[in-house]
């Protein structure tokens, strides 16, 4: 993406009457969305039992995503914060009910009664501090949290997002799997700039059974599914037993190295504290002459 | 917005414990036709609140509903039933009015069917 249009203004104010007007005439963005919504769909593995279900739309925009939930016969409840792509969905007549609010603040939804979410390019958004009261870390808790309790045992969020670098990825996915939910990243063309596509897909309550896989041009599965959750490094400590006791108690006192300085900022960013980065400097010892 | 979503919206407002049901001022109600489908509204019966419901449907002007929570025997045999649950449900849409914390007054206000549950800064 040349021009990210979350860098731009806020989403209430960015689309405004012109901007959703433009967004849903333009059929290339209309052909993209619905792809889009339904490889998300696909993602959610709904049971295939003919039963409707009712799912959640999360910044929902002019219903474009809504209508291939609709299409595909599940009813829908959408939420968006800017109102004049709700007035572009009201006058295109979709047929999910529509809300107007800012996923930031939490969704306020009661309990386990929504059977699964899908969202469209909207959660990048909530990386971005748009007013001073604005703390992405906090605004991406209250939204996955708030979106856990309300989903119903067993059920799929899918999101697909357009993070802006490694950092931004790693913050959504930090704070999801804060909220308790299981799942990671699935990555559809992974070797395209242009029709690669990032998938977050979240299981809530219950055991991941099946594997998803990224499409990919290749026919052999050069796909890759870098949930970041794995790579928590086995790291397993040796240490002698013949060794005197003496000499243990003097090298603990040599106090903290390195590695236990790295390992309880891990921790720390685990619980999704703020930590500053690692460098070259961590737990060196300063010169003398401080 | 539909009493399905009535149904599910709470008060979100930092603080509040009991947002549950959000009472509504209904000022224009219409009634659009949708499908009617039993095995959705089964499968929806189970997470509904029956008081909202009904109070809800009251307010909106459709008072067809019992007061109390039917069994599920009736959910299977009972079509005509099923059929005032689908219309109370899925058909009846508030296009303007409001909708009212019942903790703290707030009011929601709801323009062209869109309830607007965005918060000001304080209450986040």
């Amino acid at each position: 993406m040349a021009n990210r249009p979350e860098l731009l203004a806020p989403p209430e104010i960015f689309y405004d009457e012109t901007e959703a007007r433009k967004y849903t005439s333009s059929s290339r963005i209309v052909d993209i969305q619905a792809k889009l919504s339904e490889r998300a769909l696909e993602l959610l593995a709904l049971p295939e039992d003919g039963v409707p279900r009712f799912l959640l739309d999360i910044g929902c925009g002019s219903g474009l995503s809504g209508e291939t939930i609709s299409e595909s016969g599940h009813h829908w409840l959408g939420l968006d914060i800017s109102a004049s792509m709700l007035n572009v969905a009201v006058e295109r007549e979709v047929e999910g009910d529509l809300l107007l609010g800012d996923m930031g603040q939490g969704l306020g939804l009661r309990p386990g009664v929504i059977d699964g979410a899908i969202s469209i390019s909207a959660v990048q958004w909530l990386c971005n501090a748009d007013k001073s009261s604005h703390e992405p870390r906090l605004r991406l808790k209250a939204f996955f949290g708030s979106l856990y309790r309300c989903l119903s045992r067993g059920a799929r969020a899918v999101f697909q997002v357009y993070p802006e670098n490694i950092k931004q990825r790693e913050l959504i996915l930090r704070q999801a799997l804060q909220a308790g939910f299981g799942g990671g990243l699935v990555v559809d063309y992974p070797h395209s700039t242009k029709k690669r596509k990032e998938f977050l897909v979240l299981t809530c309550g219950s055991v991941q059974t099946s594997i998803q896989t990224g499409k990919s041009d290749c026919d052999e599965g050069c796909s890759e599914d870098d949930s970041s959750e794995d790579e928590e490094s086995g790291m397993v400590s040796m240490s002698d037993r013949n060794r005197p006791k003496k000499r243990q108690k003097s090298s603990n006192k040599k106090g903290k190295s390195r590695e236990w300085i790295l390992r309880k900022k891990e921790q720390s960013r685990r619980k999704g504290n703020d930590v500053p980065a690692d460098s070259k400097y961590t737990g060196r010892k300063r010169k003398s002459r401080f | 917005m539909r009493l399905i979503t009535h149904n599910m919206l709470s008060c979100n407002i930092k603080g509040v414990t009991n947002g549950f049901p959000l009472r509504i001022e209904a000022g224009n109600v219409i009634k659009k036709e949708v499908d009617f489908n039993p095995d959705f509204i089964r499968h929806m019966f189970a997470k509904l609140e029956w008081k909202a419901l009904v109070e809800g449907a009251r307010s909106m002007g459709y008072a067809e509903l019992p007061e109390d929570s039917p069994d599920a025997a009736v959910l299977e045999s009972d079509e005509s039933f099923l059929k005032k649950l689908h219309h109370a449900l899925l058909e009846l849409h508030l296009e303007e009015g409001a909708l009212v914390c019942p903790e703290t007054g707030r009011k929601f206000p709801v323009n062209k069917g869109i309830p607007n549950m965005l918060l000001h800064e304080d209450e986040v």
